[in-house]
């Protein structure tokens, strides 16, 4: 059995270091501007930041990985190019892709990099895969959360690349990196400007009753009773009124969030070389407590024991948590 | 500025309907030194703030007796107590118990798993808002600590009996 790698999220240097001290064998990160796709107020890494964090986790065996997961728009390519140069002139151990020209560049201009597949490419076919791999020297592909686990099996056996899954976090089984709707609402891109429901867009009223109401721009994405959880203020995640439905139902998708913990020996045994914990955005509580909790259920699988799973449900989206297509593709 | 009224449900009086006037221009000097203690420990923060160190945040800890409106502007920095129920102009609203509020600042609670959770409200400028969370959250060492140093030996025990109290989640813990 492959000894799984468990990838990190870091939005700041401080995550950074908690995600290494907390057991993250790779933390990823990016740049404090479009070239990633959590382009988000306060939250990155300046270059100097990014300089120190490389050195913080290569002096205690951790690798860092560098979204630059986004897709540069005509005549804006200066930004990923640049981004791309720093990261290799810092010695980050890969860069996270989604464009075909941003791969390109990078197997042109930095031949010894190491390319990972972003999620955002929506790669999950074998041909799909087998063309990045062949084309741009892809060494990993992050792979959208809609396959079971014995078609992940099966996909390994046909491609010349190791697989990361998402196994905790954000639940969003959009076409990733063709989402459209922020744009279609707000005017920026999810996909080339790196922000998913800008907060400058968020609004949250609340009313003497205690419910909350959710609104990006003019559309209200939801509206929450004074007992009920919440979820995050993306379109995708909205309950909406629509004919032939008395109430209010989530058209899209639910507010939950993906936890693997259970499925971590089947995936491990269907040949997963990385496990992906989603939250950049996130904070230094959340990576400390789900790092640290998949860091002792992956070190106790590997030790042949039954993981010890800590209830991580308190850190989920509306606390609700699911397996989603992991385990069925009925998960709705 | 957006007109968000405040959420007045803690109060020590608040099943009676009144309260004594509280002497907080007694409270004002302290806080005015808390907030430039802060800033000159933590200049990182204040730098990750950018474009919105000139908002004003009215932080409302539900259980105490007052608000507390902050603007971290490094050229005007301000932390004053404000009476509930007359809220002052402020850019966005962070509601939530006093201990979730203190865990927060220390980065030793997911803001995130507040707000799903509804513990924590947030209303006004989102990314204000989101922009102080994550310039707090990358403050290594402890902002609370800094601030209960600044009393002594009374001051950090006070902030230990607070996190006991937070960390059983009892009565206790509603100061």
């Amino acid at each position: 059995m492959i000894r799984p790698e468990l990838v990190c999220p870091a939005g700041t240097p401080a995550g950074l270091r908690t995600a290494v001290e907390a057991g993250a064998d790779t933390v990823y990160c990016g740049f404090q501007n479009a070239t990633n796709a959590r382009n988000f107020p306060g939250l990155n890494f300046t270059p100097q930041e990014m300089e120190r964090a490389v050195g913080h986790a290569h002096d205690r065996g951790t690798k860092v990985l560098l979204a630059l997961n986004t897709f540069p728009p005509a005549g804006k390519f200066d930004l990923w190019r640049d981004a791309a140069a720093l990261g290799a002139e810092m010695g980050v151990d890969a860069f996270i892709v989604a464009d075909i020209g941003v791969a390109d560049h990078i197997a042109r201009e930095h031949p010894g990099a190491r390319l990972h597949l972003s999620v955002q490419a929506a790669a999950s076919s074998p041909e799909a895969i087998r063309y990045y791999c062949r084309e741009f020297g892809v060494k990993r592909v992050v792979l959208p959360r809609i396959l079971t686990v014995p078609e992940i099996e099966a996909l390994a056996a046909e491609i010349p690349c190791e697989i990361e899954t998402f196994i905790f976090g954000n639940h969003g089984l959009m076409v990733e990196g063709r989402c459209s709707l922020t744009n279609y609402v707000t005017g920026l891109s999810t996909n080339m400007d790196g922000v998913c429901s800008p907060a400058a867009d968020v609004h949250y009223d609340r009313d003497t009753e205690g419910t909350m109401t959710t609104r990006l721009r003019d559309v209200t994405i939801d509206r929450f009773g004074c007992a009920e959880t919440a979820g995050y203020p993306t379109i995708c995640k909205g309950r909406y009124h629509a004919p032939h439905r008395e109430d209010g139902y989530y058209a899209f998708e639910e507010p939950v969030s993906l936890n693997l913990a259970k499925l971590l020996p089947s995936l491990m045994g269907a040949g997963v070389h990385a496990f992906k914990i989603e939250g950049r955005q996130r904070s230094r509580a959340y990576v400390r407590k789900v790092v640290g909790a998949f860091r002792r259920a992956v070190d106790d699988v590997m030790a042949g024991e039954t993981p010890a799973l800590d209830d991580l449900v308190a850190l989920t989206e509306g606390r609700k948590q699911t397996e989603g297509a992991f385990k069925t593709k009925k998960w709705r | 500025m957006t007109d968000v009224p405040t959420h007045d449900s803690g109060g020590a009086h608040a099943a009676t309907g009144w309260a004594p006037p509280l002497p907080l221009f007694l409270l004002q000097p302290v806080l005015a030194r808390v907030v430039r203690r802060v800033a000159s420990r933590y200049p990182e923060l204040l730098e990750r703030l950018g474009p919105v160190r000139g908002a004003r945040f009215l932080i409302d800890p539900r259980g105490l007796p007052f608000t507390l409106l902050l603007k971290p502007d490094p050229d005007a920095l301000l932390l004053r107590a404000c009476p509930r129920g007359r809220p002052p102009a402020h850019d966005a609203l962070i509601a939530g118990r006093f201990l979730d509020l203190l865990e927060l600042v220390d980065a030793a609670e997911d803001g995130d798993a507040l707000f799903f959770s509804r513990e924590l409200t947030i209303t006004g400028d989102t990314e204000a808002v989101v922009t102080l969370r994550n310039a707090l959250d990358n403050v290594e060492g402890s902002v609370a600590a800094t601030v209960a140093g600044m009393f002594g030996p009374p001051g950090r025990a006070a902030l230990a009996a607070l996190r006991r109290a937070a960390r059983r989640g009892t009565p206790e813990a509603q100061p």
